[in-house]
């Protein structure tokens, strides 16, 4: 789901970047009033996290790869605007560092990946999470999380690759960019995100979510907020 | 690692376990290269080179062709050398990669929400 350079025309790329650095904005102001200090080693461990989980390519067996991401269990332990921060950095490394990613195409890979993807897992979480008391719900409803908010940001990638034909060809119909359109890649990339993918991500975010609900439930931010319990 | 929270006492326990877990999965990693190996999978979906991308459409799209080489990563593809055609190396190199990401990636998370946190109080 790391967009390369070239994939995505400027129109495509420059007002995602736009998009990224005005919510990156939002996010520092958001996490200094919502996020306390002890939460600090553990968004640095988080980051560190999502980084590495991107690194397990799984194979649809003789087709394509890819990667759960992490960001929903980010989301759900410590916030969506801490995992805005925390995802985008592993990105930047990724893309600057390894090439994993295009440079051009960061601000759309941070909006997917690091923006809509921990947004939609915390809302999701919080529409099935009826009776957060419940263990079982809570792994549900974690498990939904994980899986639908990474096939929902596989559709908006597929989205952004697929509008490339109509928003620039050459005088020959030949795509500039991305050569694939819409009807190509949003079947592609839902289906792989919903046969492989989005189960391994709703499994790590569920599992995850379940240890930390037996180890340090009061860190929870998504169960925190729920109960109303801000008192740090 | 530092070994240090944000109020500079020492780690707490669940914190130890989630670092040995994370040293963990970096020795796991290689599993990201051998298991698309061995069913056969290719690259992910819209993230081919523009040599592959030549292969499968008979054409190199010219925005992506200008735009396809424009950085060039000190450690591209998380290996040391790209072609090196040991599997056994390639998953050594896949290893180091990750530390040094995910090392990366921590210091720098870590940095910027000290940075954030300490303003607000």
């Amino acid at each position: 789901m790391h967009i390369p350079d070239g994939y995505l025309s400027p129109q495509t790329y420059l007002p995602l970047m736009g998009v990224f650095v005005a919510v990156t904005a939002v996010a520092i102001k958001k996490v200094k009033l919502d996020v306390s200090a002890r939460y600090i080693p553990y968004l640095g461990m988080a980051a560190a996290f999502s980084f590495i989980i991107m690194m397990f390519n799984l194979p649809i067996p003789g087709g394509t790869s890819g990667h759960a991401v992490g960001s929903a269990v980010i989301a759900l332990l410590f916030g969506p605007w801490a995992a805005v921060v925390a995802v985008s950095v592993a990105l930047i490394i990724q893309a600057l560092v390894f090439g994993d990613g295009g440079i051009t195409a960061i601000g759309a890979n941070c909006f997917n990946m690091a923006i809509f993807m921990p947004f939609a897992a915390y809302y999701l979480f919080k529409l099935f999470s009826v009776n957060p008391m419940k263990k079982t719900r809570v792994f549900i409803a974690a498990f939904i999380s994980g899986y639908f908010s990474l096939v929902l940001t596989a559709i908006l990638t597929a989205v952004e690759f697929g509008i490339q034909p109509l928003i620039a060809s050459d005088a020959e119909g030949k795509a500039l960019y991305c050569p694939y359109d819409l009807s190509v890649a949003i079947p592609v990339m839902a289906i792989e995100h919903l046969v492989l993918f989005g189960i391994v991500e709703g499994l790590i975010t569920a599992l995850i979510v379940r240890y930390f609900l037996k180890s340090d439930p009061g860190l929870i931010f998504a169960l925190r907020n729920r109960k109303g319990m801000h008192h740090d | 690692m530092p070994s240090e929270t944000g109020k500079g006492c020492i780690m707490t326990k669940l914190q130890r376990k989630i670092l040995y877990f994370l040293l963990g999965l970096c020795v796991l990693t290689p599993i990201g290269i051998l298991l698309p190996m061995v069913f056969d999978a290719g690259d992910a979906w819209g993230e081919w080179s523009a040599t592959t991308l030549n292969d499968l459409i008979g054409y190199v799209p010219a925005g992506l062709e200008k735009y396809s080489n424009i950085w060039n990563a000190p450690i591209p593809d998380y290996s040391m050398n790209n072609s090196d055609p040991s599997v056994v190396h390639q998953s050594g190199y896949y290893i180091v990669s990750g530390v040094i990401g995910a090392t990366l990636t921590y210091l720098i998370t870590l940095l910027i929400s000290k940075l954030i946190v300490k303003n607000g109080d």
